[in-house]
């Protein structure tokens, strides 16, 4: 057993894992690291084991159960830890899912594409009659999926500024006060949009559930208004996150973008390949409610488990050269999106987004290039989403 | 000779990921649940099958033998 590392740690490159994790990534399939609060929990490194205990029911994603450990501060002193979905145990998670599966399928993802391509081009069309240079996180990363999961829902576009502000304060804080008034904030933001949907309903996912309440009397005032939250944030922040890390990863890989740019059929084993090295999610947490064997080791009842997806992608017994951005790998098997029955719900849709923007931006600017020195741009912390928190960039 | 594919609707999560793997082996519902596509029982690319039986993220697909 190697030293505790502390976790989770920034990172020094905004597409690697943390330098500090490089014990971690030596000890697989599992180690062990220290959290903020000075708790030891075990931290999963390798695939294989990852896959089998994100997907064994004797760990818990119950925020409220003793001994869930927390990554940072601010959400250790969130009162109320209950969230709808992610934090949500089978069987109640089931139907939960169940309610949103038919508004993400490959069929209706694929319906979305031509409104996903509107929306990126009219951004675009925005960015090249201003000129450069441009700030792409918010000219660009930021709106694309903004726009796309707020027509997906039902949800005006015209309030992004409050809700991109609120959600960037529930994940980053960097406050606990911030984190839990931007959640109340957005509660009460949708309590508000329920009651005007109600009166004047739109097409929109909300409107189908707000339908389905009023007909079942499920799902419940206060669980459709955590549904609509959480669907909401995780709608734009990560794939805005994807987007702007992608393009900044792109940029500093001239031949893998140039080898993109000739053969276009490369694009959705780019897109796969960029989710498994950047991994922006790093560190999903549970608990485990009974004693779990893994890889001769047992997990006991009430420890916690923390999966460092950053390590888990880089796993060199599954990716070889795994430090290297290759499209002709097979990244399939990638964590990026977890695993078990919380895997990514809107996956399909995440893939869409970042393929037809990709594909558009490189396209109509190809010569896009940073407009600043590459160390000078900011990322985020480690304690949240990956990605960058400015990128500007000129052509 | 066929591959025997079983798909467990009540655990299947809508993730997709088995027709993205095989997309002439299974299609997906409009309430997002795993299909067979017809035909595909018994004659299907038992390679290409047990990759989308792992890609699954909740084990809802075996493929025998």
């Amino acid at each position: 057993m190697t030293e505790s590392v502390a976790f989770p740690q920034d990172r020094t490159c905004p597409y690697h894992p943390p330098t500090a994790y490089r014990p971690l990534r030596e000890a697989r399939p599992l180690s062990r690291v220290t959290l903020f609060d000075g708790r030891d929990v075990w931290v999963v490194t390798g695939l294989a084991a990852a896959r089998a205990l994100l997907g064994d029911p004797r760990l818990s994603s119950d925020r409220e159960r003793a001994g869930f450990p927390m990554l940072s501060p601010r959400f250790a002193a969130v009162r109320d830890r209950r969230t709808a979905l992610l934090g949500v145990d089978d069987p109640a998670h089931h139907v939960q899912r169940r309610m949103l599966v038919p508004s993400f399928t490959l069929k209706r993802t694929a319906a979305l594409r031509p409104r996903i391509q509107e929306t990126v081009d009219r951004l675009l069309d925005a960015m090249v009659e201003q000129g450069p240079p441009a700030e792409l996180v918010g000219a660009f990363a930021l709106p694309v999926p903004s726009m796309v999961i707020c027509a997906l829902l039902g949800v005006p576009y015209e309030d992004h500024e409050f809700f991109e502000e609120q959600s960037r304060r529930l994940l980053r804080g960097p406050t606990a006060d911030d984190t839990m008034r931007a959640r109340d904030r957005l509660h009460a933001y949708f309590h508000e949009l329920i009651d005007r949907k109600r009166k004047d309903p739109g097409d929109g996912l909300l409107d189908e559930l707000i339908a389905r309440q009023l007909d079942e009397g499920a799902p419940g005032r206060d669980e459709l208004v955590d549904l609509a939250t959480i669907l909401l944030v995780a709608g734009h922040e990560t794939t805005a996150n994807m987007i702007s890390l992608g393009v900044f990863t792109l940029l500093a890989h001239p031949e893998q973008l140039a080898e993109l740019r000739a053969e276009d059929s490369l694009m959705p084993a780019a897109v796969e390949e960029l989710l498994r090295f950047l991994s922006i999610a790093d560190g999903m947490v549970r608990v485990a409610v009974e004693d779990v064997e893994i890889a001769g080791t047992t997990i006991r009842a009430g420890e916690g488990v923390v999966f460092s997806t950053s390590v888990i992608n880089r796993d060199a017994d599954v990716y070889a050269e795994s430090d290297a951005l290759d499209w002709h790998r097979s990244s399939r098997q990638h964590l990026a999106f977890g695993f078990g029955i919380h895997q990514c719900l809107g996956q399909n849709l995440a893939r869409a987004e970042m393929e037809i923007a990709l594909r558009s931006l490189f396209a109509r600017l190809p010569g896009l290039r940073l407009a600043v020195p590459a160390e000078e741009i900011p990322f985020k912390p480690g304690d949240t989403i990956q990605g960058m928190l400015e990128l500007p960039v000129t052509w | 000779m066929g591959t025997d594919i079983d798909i467990d609707k009540d655990r299947c999560i809508g993730a997709g990921q088995c027709v993205l793997t095989a997309p002439d082996v299974f299609t997906q519902d409009d309430d997002g649940l795993s299909g067979l596509l017809p035909g595909a029982e018994g004659g299907a690319d038992g390679a290409l099958a047990r990759e989308a039986a792992r890609s699954c993220p909740v084990g809802a697909i075996t493929v025998a033998p």
